[in-house]
């Protein structure tokens, strides 16, 4: 490859300044959220129109040039850190918002376009887009489609996968494909489902056809404090098994509670064991009535306190220790890993108990924030990168939570994605034959491999990649962003 | 033993690949499709349900089970399946469910069945037994293989069984029986789309709009007293429509044969235009069946001018696109599986000309 001769064409297919190489203005794009991870591109496209991305694509293709693509860069497991010697494709300057349907409830946006600002162009109308991941701010919606993006009211109203109507897609074969539409359920191979979540492997998003809801006339956020893990999660399981789907369920452990209250004093009881976050949203008559029903079964569980909101300013001050936990971690400790496992709820109590033993085992304190609803776990492993061992340390720790995930019947991953990060962990819960099966999918869109190599899929000869979520000093990549 | 028989299953597939021969596979059976030469694989025996837990919201169970069974099952926790899956002359299994990736009546409220499917186990082409997705609500490892499933009619794979997420049933659920045009009708039905509220289904067909509520009490009456209209708690309409057992659905009789046209399936936008002629709106305007003597050709129009797709109804989609034929070969490059939906093969691209089901 004539290095000059494909920058110039990339420089003439995209507007000016659109095509970085200076490293220094190279440097946000080492990584995405998963900062321990970097690398330094060989450029950085930002196309501004779908033609652009086509020109890009075509020039990849016929160099062989390996490309990353690239939302906000708010992913948590490397999705986005860039190959050696190739490209980076940002999609942020595609952020249109396209069209606003209100006759059909839907929105036709570009991918750049951020998570929130779709729910905010059509509020005025009663209506918005339902998944929203902690990075919602920040997040772009073509991000949301590679890495399937949840939220912590998924529970209710499914992920990003359930919320999708329509995807175009370009191919790096030069395909532009194009899967449903504004309707339900296009005939044939589901598409829109596999993109979905195939974190950038499979080809590039260019347009996203959301749904729209209409925004439930009532909320109501309750937190009960619980003297043990046991009793929070026995009452997880007997509210969802009595018929009762609340918006959010959130749960958190002594030590989570401690440094959110140390953080934010969001007036969260120091002494429990374990606190439950609830979420009730409907029509007046009916959040009344769950709220009254929550209360009885809190109670009925051994819940010694009780907290309920009904205000907007209320509710806000109960979601603001559970939002704090992530950084209120970096005041306790020099360092945080932050795992994303999931499992089914039944297996709760054993997981954290055996959780429990590895952090003594390890001497690393591990706090737990999990997504009570749908057992999406986020253990926080405090360590300090200073001290010699730790680091590896927290990240061996890491890798033998996960494990205890998978044999309880769980995930390696709920949400954050394989990205570079768990590709050793994927080798625990896949086997060869299926890990080939991948293989041959990927290869059907993408046979030279040119689409993120190296991402979500270990490959059967090389399963030894490992990375970590490192922050150092409570320093996160969006210092002021949410996190759940 | 269950793991013997999908053993066999699979070496069933390995040995068609190995002699050049093709399967067809069959669940219930009530699939009359077309003589190919296809040996029959029979997954019906290959049933029962592998377990639920009602407080996890999931069922596990081996893809020979039928419907009835599962249902029964689930309405002793009061669960179901929030998809509601068609059941055909009332023997469909759960693989042949999946296979086609029929959602019912609810699908806008309620999501379709891919929107459930949490994970398979199924044997590909070259008979290898492979596990996707899983039992939990969250999961993005790898891609998402499972969901990949529903609705390819096992043209990727025979499903050994699958994890489904089931729902609680709703506390109440009536019907409000209203009379009006079709014009009306889908306007009604867009209107409820855009606020909060417990429709879960509405269906115009031969100037009678149904709309089902389903929620708590007071809320299935508050919505009731605001559409109007004749109220009830017999649902029957609902369950003959989820199994296309209404008269516009049947072959001989009223239905589309008789009239001399065919029935086809429409999924569009909601608010697009209504096709000419007799037609039941359902899906809050989203799927149309559309009775008609017109062309195939006059159809796929119609249904292009208005964002959407039309297929025979009751048909199996194509799978032409180069990406799906990319994508069989993936799965199956010995195009052992289902060869009647191989792409390119002329059967595929024929109407059905009744319900199909493998």
């Amino acid at each position: 490859m004539n290095e000059a001769a494909v920058l110039e064409r990339l420089r003439a297919a995209l507007p000016t300044g659109a095509l970085i190489t200076e490293p220094a203005a190279m440097r946000p794009y080492e990584a995405d959220g998963l900062t321990a991870l970097r690398e330094m591109p060989w450029a950085v496209a930002l196309p501004g129109a779908e033609e652009e991305v086509r020109a890009v694509l075509r020039i990849c293709r016929a160099e062989g040039l390996p490309l990353v693509p690239r939302g906000a860069g708010t992913g948590l497991s490397g999705g986005a850190r860039p190959v050696r010697g190739g490209l980076v494709l940002g999609l942020s300057k595609l952020d249109r918002i396209l069209e606003v349907d209100l006759e059909n409830c839907v929105a036709r946006v570009q991918p750049g376009v951020r998570n929130l600002a779709i729910s905010e162009a059509v509020a005025e109308h009663g209506l918005y887009y339902a998944p929203d991941p902690s990075s919602q701010l920040a997040c772009s919606i073509g991000g949301n489609v590679a890495e399937n993006s949840g939220g912590v009211h998924c529970l209710k109203y499914g992920l990003t996968v359930h919320n999708l109507l329509g995807l175009k897609v370009e191919t790096i074969e030069g395909h532009s494909l194009e899967f449903g539409g504004k309707g339900f359920d296009q005939p044939g191979y589901d598409l829109l489902a596999l993109l979905c979540g195939s974190e950038g492997m499979l080809g590039v998003v260019t347009e996203v056809t959301v749904r729209l809801l209409p925004q439930p006339p009532e909320r109501v956020v309750l937190l009960a404090a619980f003297r043990s893990l046991e009793a929070a999660a026995g009452t997880v399981a007997r509210m969802i098994g009595e018929g009762v789907i609340p918006a959010g369920l959130e749960m958190m452990d002594a030590l989570a509670i401690q440094a959110a209250e140390d953080f934010v004093q969001a007036g969260y009881p120091r002494d429990a064991a374990a606190v439950l976050l609830c979420e009730l949203d409907g029509d007046a008559d009916e959040v009344h009535s769950l709220r009254d029903y929550a209360r009885r079964l809190f109670e009925q569980a051994g819940a010694y306190q009780i907290q309920q909101a009904d205000s907007a300013a209320e509710r806000e001050r109960l979601w603001r220790g559970r939002k704090a936990a992530f950084p209120a971690m970096g005041r306790i400790a020099p360092d945080y890993y932050c795992m994303d496992g999931t499992i089914p709820r039944a297996a709760l109590v054993e997981v954290l108990g055996g959780i429990s033993g590895l952090s003594e085992r390890f001497g690393l304190a591990v706090a737990n924030v999990f997504h009570a609803g749908d057992g999406n776990l986020h253990p926080l492993i405090l360590y300090d990168a200073n001290q010699e061992g730790q680091q590896q340390a927290a990240e061996t720790l890491g890798g033998e939570i996960l494990k205890l995930c998978v044999e309880a019947g769980g995930t390696v991953t709920g949400e954050h994605g394989v990205g570079a990060e768990k590709l050793n962990q994927m080798c625990a819960q896949f086997g060869a034959d299926e890990l080939a099966q991948f293989e041959r999918v990927k290869e059907a869109f993408d046979p030279k491999r040119l689409l993120n190599p190296g991402k979500a899929i270990p490959t059967l000869s090389r399963c030894s990649e490992v990375g970590g979520m490192h922050v150092h000093g409570g320093e996160l990549p969006f210092p002021k962003m949410e996190r759940f | 033993m269950p793991d013997e028989q999908a053993e066999l299953l699979a070496a069933a597939v390995r040995t068609a690949g190995v002699e050049g021969r093709t399967l067809r596979i069959a669940g219930a059976g009530s699939k009359a499709g077309p003589g190919d030469g296809a040996s029959t694989l029979s997954v019906a025996a290959y049933a029962g349900v592998i377990n639920h837990y009602p407080e996890e919201l999931v069922l596990t169970a081996r893809c020979g089970t039928t419907l009835q069974e599962v249902n029964a099952l689930l309405a002793q926790h009061r669960q179901h399946l929030p998809f509601e899956p068609p059941m055909i002359a009332g023997g469909s299994t759960l693989g042949g469910a999946v296979a086609t990736g029929w959602s019912g009546p609810g699908r806008p409220w309620r999501g379709s069945l891919r929107d459930a499917l949490l994970g398979v186990e199924m044997v590909n082409g070259l008979g290898q037994r492979l596990r996707f997705g899983g039992q939990v609500m969250k999961n993005v490892a790898g891609y998402d293989l499972s969901r990949l499933q529903a609705g390819a009619w096992g043209s990727l794979g025979v499903l050994l069984s699958v994890s489904l997420r089931v729902s609680p049933m709703p506390y109440v659920e009536r019907n409000c029986r209203l009379r009006c045009g079709a014009q009306q009708a889908l306007a009604w039905m867009r209107t409820w789309a855009r606020r909060f509220s417990p429709v879960s289904g509405t269906c115009h067909h031969e100037g009678v709009l149904d709309v089902r509520l389903s929620g708590p009490e007071t809320a299935v009456q508050a919505a009731a007293a605001r559409i109007g209209g004749e109220l009830s708690s017999d649902l029957s309409h609902w369950s003959a429509l989820r199994d296309r057992a209404l008269p516009i659905f049947q072959g001989e009789g009223g239905g589309a044969e008789s009239l001399g046209g065919n029935l086809w399936q429409i999924h569009c936008a909601s608010a697009a235009p209504l096709p000419p002629g007799p037609c039941l709106i359902e899906w809050a305007g989203a799927r149309r069946w559309w009775h008609t003597q017109k062309s195939a050709d006059e159809v796929r129009a119609y249904a292009e001018s208005v964002g959407g797709v039309a297929l025979p109804a009751g048909g199996a989609p194509d799978f032409q696109e180069p990406i799906m034929v990319r994508l069989k070969q993936a799965f199956d490059p010995k195009g052992v599986l289902n060869p009647h939906l191989l792409p390119g093969s002329q059967q595929a691209a024929e109407p059905a000309t009744g319900l199909h089901e493998n």
